[in-house]
């Protein structure tokens, strides 16, 4: 078990790092051009001025800002929302083709309609980035709930809890494992609305940056907070895939 | 089945009711009247210049959706049916699959420059990856005990899978690729906002800029009419196939 696990590793280490090899090769011998992209090793040399420079500190700030701002919206009403179509069977039944057809809806759509309503800047990015997570948290906030075992509402009822403490104290820790996956689906769609939109029509940002980069030929500046945002939004997601992994395993399958 | 028709007919009736509220709250400049985007919509459906934006969308859209689909399942096959191959694949093509792609089209557009090539391209970087993660989990998920009974009863590897091995997997399968539809057709539309010369996406973005409310909703109206069928259309084959197996 042990043995095959390390191999399993040793051949996953050999693929990921074959590819950057042979990108970087691909690169330094001119068969992709300077101008389409730069070696994998002076992306790395690019991002680190850039950071060390701190010019594009505010973007970074601005994006990391908004992010937190929509993922926090996302999870806190997406919970609420979530927690309120359970109590309530018969509107949970109306909406529920909705919110299983919600992804099918390139959701993106609306950011036109955001920018009318809030103008460019932060407010639309933010909603747009809420909107893309809020989804993903309501559905697993439910499918949480539904997996409380029943021995626990038993015990609310036996200890007289009110509704909202029953909730609060029983059910949302309960339910913590698939609250966890709702988080972590949360933020990763967050992060797409957020970084898309900057992408289309912002002010600032991580994602205006690289756009901006495009547009100017500035390939150095445009893979140097390329991979910046790639090993965050990595990091992010393996630190939450890790917790969420944690929480199923402790909590068991139930 | 009847009282659940008239929730859905409530919850539309209750969407129009809070789109017109809105619209008398705001004001037309902002959000535009529900009938007055009907109309709209009604009127840009009789026009040529959306039926010709409509045309480079779809194009885009059905060579991406083949090439993922026909990609992913063959990619999710090969990694399938070996164990090993698919221990060492299945965090990166999870990694993969949660980095927001938008931030890859500009490498895309290096490559392929302004064209429809690119608006495929980014399609597929879309799609390929959830149709090969449920494929590869489809085929690994296979009961044992179906592979034992095709061995026992002597079938040929063709027939293995033709008989025993497709019918076991395709309804997960399919599931991958209403997902793989929906992200390339999100991915199509991203990049026609970000950076092309027709298409819904574009008509989107020009209407964006000349401050068009009543055309931006009304296209964004048709767009989410169509996601919705489309959807739709994929659920109930699902469906179908599922009650067949």
């Amino acid at each position: 078990m042990n043995l095959r696990l390390t191999k399993v590793g040793l051949a996953r280490t050999a693929v990921v790092i074959g590819a950057f090899a042979a990108l970087e090769i691909l690169c330094r011998t001119a068969v992709i051009p300077r101008a389409t992209m730069i070696p994998p090793t002076e992306i790395a040399v690019a991002l680190w001025q850039i950071l060390v420079s701190g010019k594009a500190n505010s973007d970074i700030a601005f994006t990391i800002v908004n992010t937190l701002a929509a993922i926090a919206l996302s999870i806190v009403l997406g919970f609420w929302l979530g927690a309120a179509l359970h109590a309530v069977p018969r509107a949970r039944r109306a909406f529920e083709p909705l919110l299983s057809a919600y992804y099918a809806v390139p959701v993106f759509i609306f950011y036109p309609v955001l920018i009318v309503a809030f103008g460019v800047g932060r407010s639309a990015l933010i909603a747009m980035g809420a909107m893309f997570g809020i989804v993903a948290m309501i559905v697993n906030t439910m499918i949480g709930l539904d997996r409380v075992p029943r021995v626990i509402a038993k015990t609310a009822t036996v200890m007289r809890l009110s509704p909202l403490r029953r909730l609060l104290l029983l059910r949302l820790p309960a339910a913590a494992p698939h609250l966890v996956t709702g988080v972590k689906l949360a933020v990763a769609y967050s992060v797409i609305g957020i970084v898309a939109g900057e992408f289309i029509l912002a002010t600032a940002g991580i994602g205006k940056r690289i756009a901006f980069g495009y547009q100017d030929f500035d390939n150095r500046t445009m893979y140097g907070m390329l991979l910046l945002l790639l090993i965050l939004v990595m990091v992010v997601n393996g630190g939450l895939s890790h917790w969420e992994k944690r929480l199923h395993r402790r909590f068991g399958q139930q | 089945m009847k009282p659940q028709n008239y929730d859905g007919l409530f919850l539309a009736a209750g969407f129009l009711a809070c789109w017109e509220i809105l619209h008398l709250l705001v004001g037309a400049d902002v959000v535009s009247a529900p009938a007055d985007t009907l109309l709209r919509a009604v009127s840009l459906l009789k026009g040529r210049n959306f039926w010709h934006d409509a045309a480079s969308t779809g194009i885009a859209f059905g060579y991406a959706c083949l090439i993922g689909i026909a990609g992913g399942m063959l990619l999710g096959l090969a990694l399938g049916l070996s164990r090993f191959a698919g221990d060492v694949a299945d965090p990166i093509l999870g990694t993969v699959y949660s980095i927001p792609k938008i931030t890859l089209y500009p490498i895309i557009l290096l490559i392929f420059g302004l064209s429809l090539t690119a608006k495929i391209a980014f399609g597929v970087i879309h799609g390929i990856f959830p149709v090969a993660i449920f494929t590869m989990n489809a085929v690994r998920n296979v009961a044992p005990v179906h592979r034992r009974t095709a061995k026992a009863l002597r079938l040929s590897p063709m027939a293995t899978v033709v008989t025993v091995l497709a019918p076991a997997a395709i309804p997960e399968i399919l599931s991958g690729i209403r997902i793989g539809i929906a992200v390339t057709l999100l991915g199509i539309l991203i990049a026609e906002l970000f950076a092309s010369s027709s298409g819904i996406g574009f008509a989107l973005i020009r209407a964006t800029e000349l401050h068009s409310v009543v055309d931006i909703f009304a296209l964004t109206l048709l767009l989410f009419l169509f996601a919705v069928a489309i959807n739709t259309l994929l659920h109930l084959t699902e469906r179908r196939v599922r009650h067949d197996a």
